[in-house]
């Protein structure tokens, strides 16, 4: 900073964006405080904020009255499933283009971003078919194959652009120290791309489990991960508003904590390294 | 760096991504073309005909298509106006010195992270409920009468939450973006006697640019397919009030179970999507040659 | 054994022209150089020699075996990076072994030469470091260490000295130029600095635009250049050129003399100047002097030279070092 600011400005501004910051996570505040209260309490008018007796009766009531867990490792099995599929198709996809680029490279990762652009509705009515016909409608592998390609141009895209960031040079020394392409890959490229490869997972482990597209079109119940059981307290449950507080609070817990350690990816990853 | 050898081997690697993609564009998008060209009701299976473009006619001739054209735009419109104009805005805010920023970034940054259908209750319920809803409650003690956001307004209701999702994702970026601004720059423009509104429209906007551009293609795709904020909250009522191009498609075909009408929709939906991608990657495309 | 023979090498990048066909042999043993102006194809012909890129057209001999379609490691060569290309995971040790590594060396064997190379090199105490975590210089040695464990035919160098600051670039190159006495090892080197080329080279290589200008020692180039593109890039400051009258003078289209060789006087002399600016470096001044029908000159002179901007000098080329060239640039001997 060239100039010292001002002590006074400094306290306003941190005044302004602490309100604002605090009015923006108030609804995830808000419902991580009243699932821990009772349901008479999450109604009662006017609203308790802290005065209240804290229980986790909620959190149990979830649980025993809707297999909430089997629900949450649908979510972990179906994202980190479509996840890990998509690097293994993926990472050699991207070292062939950061690494022997040809003039066509750029179409190639214009073409797969455009994928992304085709809305889902414009596939929903065969795919569903095809699901129901094979006997995927409803089952953890439907859904991470769906997701897999989903996710994919976005995969491909972050490890290009953090493979892109390592110098070809050091690939070319291995391959005259004598590696080869295997080895390159193995000692050489992937232990240099860990970080890249680390923040593509994180990304797209947060993207998986909060898609809410196909999960709830493609699953009814067996499958469901948890976007599709929290659907479900669309009515009338969800006016239990106790309840409804504790099973989203455990939906998004986890995915909170990783977003939070991986900020700076997340803009990387979702701008397809536009912006750094 | 390209032998004949590693262009093989690139080739070969690329493979199953393209193929992947390539399969997963056309087999399903071919489908529906079919699908939308024949008479075809899940209710009434094996009675299959040819329709030409009854499907199209019928699709495009419902009231309820325009209202859904103009709430898929009106949602896409609305939610970018709220999040580049308030991201701008929160950006600049957070990139001022102050106490605990990392903590106001966290905070900021959290409402991204959330799952739609948990984002679309949590609003339906808790805060717009006009019997139990914290909105509620704050209007009548202030001696409102408290106001059914999700009958009377549903679509800003819609909107509002959606914006309240993408905000965090709009200011991340941008303030990225800000924080790689040359502090010399910003310095040079100080020397050279430019005040602080000038330096914001000839220096920081610019430089901005490439950011915006970014958010607004990214939020675009992800925006005409909102999905669940409407599931979860109005089922895209009252009536149609707030049904989107994509809601419209999922209630024709899950829940009207009219496979060739939900076809023709679908197609329709490609078409938009791609008159609007067809700016955005020129946009784009430009900019992340760079 | 360490000979490589180019036959009619040629490289295109599609349209591209970068080496449109090349002849050249390298001895075994020899120190050669690569030099030339940025651009004119010398890190490309040694990629070509590497086998890091395939050749358009020709042939690559080394060892008398054609090594044309042979992949990089196959050739039994060693190359140092401009950037070093250090791996930036592994420790210096794993660095240094990596090549016996993929050899399939035993770890025993690996090991000692190893601590072998590293003695030689004076790395014995940065084993366990990290790349990031050394100097320019150690990390340039480094890279040398990861070149010499395998004991190669031949070792290629790319502009290996250009990263480092001048003081260290000089250690360096003295540092490499011992290593060629001990080792023996044929060197093929790389650089856009004529003075790294001069010093070093058993044999230098002029390129210009993919082709071979000359060939020859450090000083029959210096002495006898062929051309004019050859006596302006050897030889700093460079050679001062003139053309018209003062050339058809020697019976030439253009000639050339170096500053080293332009006598001063300020009382007369072949061609009359103006001093502009005047470079005193102690041991020497380089005099910028702007010549009537020629332009600027630089002329070198002792050290305690008293001219100043705006004197009045007179300058003649020595006898016996004009350079002469015809219209198309070629020396006439």
């Amino acid at each position: 900073m060239a100039q010292t600011v001002s002590k006074e400005r400094k306290i306003i501004v941190t005044v302004i964006a602490w309100s604002i910051g605090i009015a923006l996570f108030f609804p995830i505040f808000w419902t991580i405080l009243t699932s821990f209260k009772t349901e008479a309490e999450a109604i009662a008018s006017p609203p308790s904020l802290f005065f209240f007796d804290w229980t986790t009766e909620n959190y149990a009531e979830v649980q025993s009255r809707s297999n909430y867990f089997g629900h949450f490792m649908n979510s972990v099995v179906i994202s980190l499933g479509s996840t890990l599929l998509g690097l293994l198709i993926a990472i050699p996809a991207a070292w062939a283009m950061a690494f022997s680029p040809t003039p066509r490279t750029k179409d190639v990762l214009m073409w797969m971003l455009s994928t992304k652009m085709l809305p889902p509705v414009g596939v929903l009515v065969p795919m569903y078919l095809i699901f129901r016909s094979v006997g995927l409608l409803d089952t953890r592998i439907g859904l991470v194959l769906v997701l897999t390609l989903i996710n994919l141009p976005i995969i491909v895209w972050m490890l290009y652009t953090y493979f892109k960031e390592i110098p070809g040079e050091i690939l070319e020394a291995s391959r005259m120290d004598g590696a080869s392409l295997m080895k390159e890959i193995i000692y050489v490229l992937t232990p240099m791309a860990v970080p890249g490869i680390a923040s593509t997972l994180l990304l797209n482990i947060i993207l998986a489990w909060n898609e809410a597209f196909w999960t709830l079109n493609l699953t009814a119940s067996k499958a469901a991960p948890l976007t599709a059981f929290i659907a479900s307290y669309s009515s009338p449950e969800g006016l239990f508003y106790a309840k409804l507080s504790a099973a989203s609070t455990m939906a998004i817990a986890p995915i909170l904590i990783l977003g939070w350690f991986s900020q700076k990816q997340l803009v990387r990853g979702l701008t397809f390294g536009a912006v750094k | 760096m390209a032998t004949l050898h590693t262009r093989a081997a690139a080739r070969l690697m690329m493979a199953p991504s393209v193929l992947l993609l390539l399969a997963w564009m056309i087999i399903p998008l071919s489908l529906t073309i079919y699908f939308s060209f024949l008479r075809y009701n899940l209710l009434m299976p094996g009675m299959e005909e040819w329709a030409g473009f009854t499907n199209y006619s019928f699709f495009l001739t419902d009231p309820a298509f325009f209202q859904a054209l103009f709430n898929t735009l009106a949602i896409v419109v609305g939610v970018l106006c709220i999040t580049v104009f308030g991201g701008i805005a929160l950006a600049l805010l957070l990139d001022q010195p102050m106490y605990g920023q990392g903590i106001v970034r966290i905070l900021v940054i959290a409402p991204f992270l959330i799952m739609p259908t948990v984002a679309a209750l949590v609003w339906k319920n808790m805060f717009m409920n006009p019997v139990n809803g914290l909105f509620a409650w704050v209007a009548k003690a202030v001696g409102l009468q408290p106001y059914d956001f999700l009958s009377n307004s549903p679509l800003l209701s819609i909107i509002v939450i959606v914006a309240w999702q993408w905000l965090p994702f709009a200011t991340l970026i941008l303030l990225t973006a800000l924080q790689s601004l040359d502090e010399d720059q910003k310095e040079a423009a100080q020397m050279d006697g430019a005040s602080a509104w000038s330096r914001f429209i000839y220096i920081t906007l610019p430089h901005l640019s490439r950011a915006i551009t970014v958010v607004i293609l990214i939020q675009t795709i992800f925006l005409l397919s909102v999905f669940a904020e409407i599931l979860v909250t109005t089922n895209g009522g009252p009536g149609t009030q707030s049904t989107n191009i994509t809601y419209l498609v999922y209630a024709q075909a899950l829940l009207q179970f009219d496979v060739g009408g939900a076809s023709a929709g679908g197609i329709v939906a490609v078409i938009l999507a791609n008159i609007v991608a067809f700016f955005l990657i020129r946009m784009i495309g430009k900019n992340l040659e760079a | 054994m360490g000979s490589i023979t180019l036959q009619n090498v040629a490289k295109h990048f599609g349209e591209h022209v970068v080496i449109p066909s090349l002849d050249l042999v390298i001895n075994d043993g020899e120190f050669v150089v690569f030099v030339g102006p940025s651009g004119c194809g010398k890190s490309t012909l040694l990629r070509l020699i590497a086998g890091l890129e395939d050749v358009s057209g020709g042939q690559i001999i080394i060892n008398g075996r054609d090594a044309t379609d042979l992949p990089p490691a196959k050739r039994g060569l060693s190359m140092v990076f401009q950037s070093y290309a250090l791996y930036p995971h592994m420790s210096v040790r794993s660095n240094i072994g990596f090549p016996l590594k993929m050899a399939g060396e035993d770890k025993a064997v690996i090991d000692k030469k190893v601590t072998d190379a590293a003695s030689v090199l004076n790395l014995t105490d940065y084993l366990d470091r990290k790349p990031r975590q050394l100097s320019g210089g150690q990390r340039q040695r480094v890279a040398i260490g990861r070149a010499i464990v395998r004991q190669p035919d031949a070792f290629l160098f790319d502009e290996p000295l250009s990263n480092l600051d001048a003081a260290l670039r000089v250690n360096m190159r003295l540092e490499i130029s011992e290593l060629h006495q001990k080792l023996k090892t044929t060197m093929v080197y790389v650089t856009h600095d004529q003075v790294e080329a001069m010093t070093m080279a058993d044999k230098i290589v002029v390129l210009n635009k993919g082709r071979v200008e000359q060939v020859g020692s450090p000083l029959e180039l210096y002495h006898h250049p062929d051309n004019m593109f050859v006596a302006g890039f050897i030889g700093s400051p460079r050679m001062n050129f003139a053309t018209g009258d003062k050339a058809a003078a020697y019976n030439a289209r253009t000639i050339g003399v170096r500053p080293e060789h332009l006598t001063l006087s300020t009382t007369d002399g072949a061609w009359r100047g103006t001093v502009g600016v005047a470079e005193h470096l102690g041991s020497d001044t380089f005099l910028h002097i702007t010549v009537d029908g020629v332009g600027l000159v630089t002329a070198r002179a002792g050290g305690d030279v008293p001219l100043r901007h705006g004197d009045t000098v007179f300058l003649t080329p020595e006898e016996g070092r004009v350079h002469r060239f015809n219209e198309t640039g070629a020396s006439i001997r």
